[in-house]
């Protein structure tokens, strides 16, 4: 997918423990700080994205980390800091302009149109790849028809590779929870994103739909190199996927780093994990 | 065939006519509800300032004279030129989603997430503000509209039904003219809807927020597009109502026959509409045939909102609405 790949000319990259070459900086958070009123939901925290890595951002309730997930999209606007994107400062962006930019994302409590078919669902991902005018496609005619037929293949891509073929033409509302996160991420991944951010992509499901999860998840970066940014509770869902993790707790960044070196920083484990019980 | 059974089919024919003219009001309602949640008290106002717009700028009316004559003590009226049809409607047009644009920026931008009966709340006062403009703008009094439409009986159904059954029907040719031009507008809507982005844009709206902004959509320019959309639908009503019986300001009234329409047909079905208005139309001239001799007439006023009172009784989402499922 465009844009999502490895910059090869890049030399700060580094390679994985299983052998995939990680870019460079696709977007780096300086110093932000978001408040709500006299509540500061982020203090001061700085961290980077690189180029086709999975990052996490984990921390206990409260600590801010879908905050900083909205803070990313667009949703809400930091007080303070800048957010440098493919190299370029960030100017302040309404949620739609930042979508636009190549961002996607999924909601913890999921937030798909429950009224239309899966495959709607899917296709709205694709609204902004479109170009042809309004009377072309009232009439299919012109560009139209050729980019509703490339869209529909893009998406019919992704809706296999989803595994979600038997529920196509099914009303989202209609879904039980599990599927209806795996339609949303396919909504996410029809966008081609740069970048794409996951909000707890596991939270309420049973072991196994977490497995699946988890595999579509790695699956999706194999497959497409998708820079992916998630957020989730779940610390062995995270250690196992994440090339690198952010912690939070209380607004502020206690440790960033591979799964490995946050699981042995002293301080995340005082606050995530809590004090040993035994 | 009996005499009885003639009246019946012309009064049925009647209703489905007056019915289609109740479907397209009741049309800008179902949009405006279908993208935002939003009972639209003032689409009635709409299709009459629509109406008072086309007829002013068909006859070359100044805007706002009486306002200008008052303060500055000028005799001005009219530029002195008769602008055509064809001018004048696209000219309406513009000033249909010019008004689209006023009210998101001052009305809807500034309510975005609050409750629907506030929004509701809004247009109701939309609803006074924009007949007192469309006085100040255009004056009180009625108006003749004619936009070219044929109107009076239709002498091919007259004669047609005479040859058949030896008795001619009276059927309005400006209603039936109504029913082509709102089976287009029907046509359209629905195509715009499911086959364009901007359509499919505007489904995404309706149904959530928080994802329709996540996927790149603008919710402001939606509304924007949503209430243009809703002003060019107000428009056809204006014209066709006001080509049946002048441009009044009772016209905002017919805004309140759209309500059982809505009723029946469920808020947010656009073929439930249409057919809402149908049953509405057929269903009260045919009452009235039956029952005039027992009550002496005049049930068109009440039979509408009693049929209403009905279906919520029983069928409260209406014959298309969607199914109200509380989970618990």
């Amino acid at each position: 997918m465009l844009d999502t790949q490895p910059d090869p000319k890049s030399d700060d990259g580094y390679t994985t423990a299983d052998g995939r070459k990680i870019g460079g900086v696709a977007m780096e958070m300086k110093n932000i700080t978001l408040r709500f009123g006299g509540v500061v939901a982020i203090k001061d925290i700085s961290f980077d994205i690189r180029w086709g890595e999975v990052r996490a951002i984990i921390g206990p309730n409260g600590a801010g980390k879908s905050s900083m997930l909205n803070v990313i999209s667009g949703f809400y606007n930091p007080q303070e800091g800048e957010i440098i994107y493919k190299g370029y400062r960030r100017p302040r962006m309404r949620p739609y302009q930042v979508a636009r930019t190549g961002i996607a994302r999924t909601f913890q409590n999921i937030a798909l149109f429950e009224g239309m078919s899966v495959l709607d669902n899917i296709m709205t991902g694709r609204l902004h790849h479109m170009k042809a005018n309004l009377f072309q496609q009232a009439l299919w005619w012109g560009k139209a028809s050729r980019e509703e037929q490339e869209n529909r293949e893009k998406v019919e891509k992704i809706i296999d590779f989803l595994e979600i073929q038997h529920i196509r033409k099914t009303p989202v509302a209609r879904l039980p929870y599990g599927l209806k996160k795996r339609v949303e991420l396919a909504r996410a991944l029809a966008a081609e994103p740069s970048i794409l951010l996951l909000d707890e992509p596991m939270a309420g499901m049973n072991v196994e739909e977490k497995e699946d999860m988890s595999r579509f998840i790695l699956d999706v970066n194999d497959e497409f190199g998708t820079t992916t940014v998630l957020i989730e509770h779940d610390m062995g869902v995270v250690m196992d996927l994440s090339d690198r993790v952010v912690v939070m707790d209380y607004g502020k960044k206690i440790g960033d780093g591979t799964p490995d070196e946050v699981r042995n920083n002293e301080e995340v484990i005082k606050a995530y994990l809590g004090v040993a019980h035994d | 065939m009996p005499d009885t059974l003639l009246f019946a089919m012309e009064a049925t024919l009647n209703g489905l006519t007056a019915g289609v003219m109740y479907a397209l009001v009741a049309l800008g309602f179902v949009l405006i509800f279908k993208a935002s949640g939003i009972f639209n008290f003032a689409q009635g106002v709409m299709a009459l300032f629509a109406a008072l717009t086309l007829v002013g700028f068909q006859s070359g009316q100044i805007p706002f004279s009486h306002l200008i004559n008052a303060i500055f003590g000028t005799r001005l009226h009219h530029f002195g030129w008769n602008m055509p049809t064809l001018l004048a409607i696209p000219a309406t047009v513009a000033v249909m989603i010019l008004l689209a644009i006023l009210v998101e920026r001052f009305i809807l931008k500034h309510l975005i997430n609050q409750e629907p009966i506030i929004l509701f709340m809004a247009t109701i006062g939309l609803a006074y503000f924009l007949e007192g403009v469309g006085d100040i703008m255009w004056g009180a009094e009625v108006k003749a509209l004619d936009v070219g439409l044929p109107k009076g009986m239709s002498d091919t159904v007259d004669e047609l039904t005479f040859n058949w059954f030896g008795y001619g029907f009276f059927i309005d040719r400006l209603e039936i003219w109504a029913a082509g031009i709102a089976a287009i507008l029907v046509a359209s809507l629905t195509i715009f809807s499911q086959y364009t982005k901007q359509g499919r844009a505007l489904r995404a709206v309706a149904d959530d927020h928080q994802a329709a902004l996540s996927v790149g959509i603008s919710l402001r320019f939606i509304w924007v597009l949503t209430w243009s959309i809703a002003g060019i639908v107000a428009l056809v009503a204006g014209i066709m109502w006001g080509s049946k019986s002048g441009v009044q300001f009772s016209l905002s009234l017919i805004a309140l026959k759209a309500l059982p329409v809505l009723i029946l047909g469920g808020f947010t079905s656009i073929p439930g509409a249409i057919v809402g208005g149908l049953i509405i139309g057929v269903g009260e001239k045919l009452f009235d045939f039956f029952m005039q001799p027992i009550v002496g007439g005049a049930t068109e006023n009440w039979f509408a909102y009693m049929l209403a009172l009905v279906f919520l009784l029983f069928r409260p989402q209406g014959l298309f609405g969607e199914k109200i499922i509380e989970r618990v």
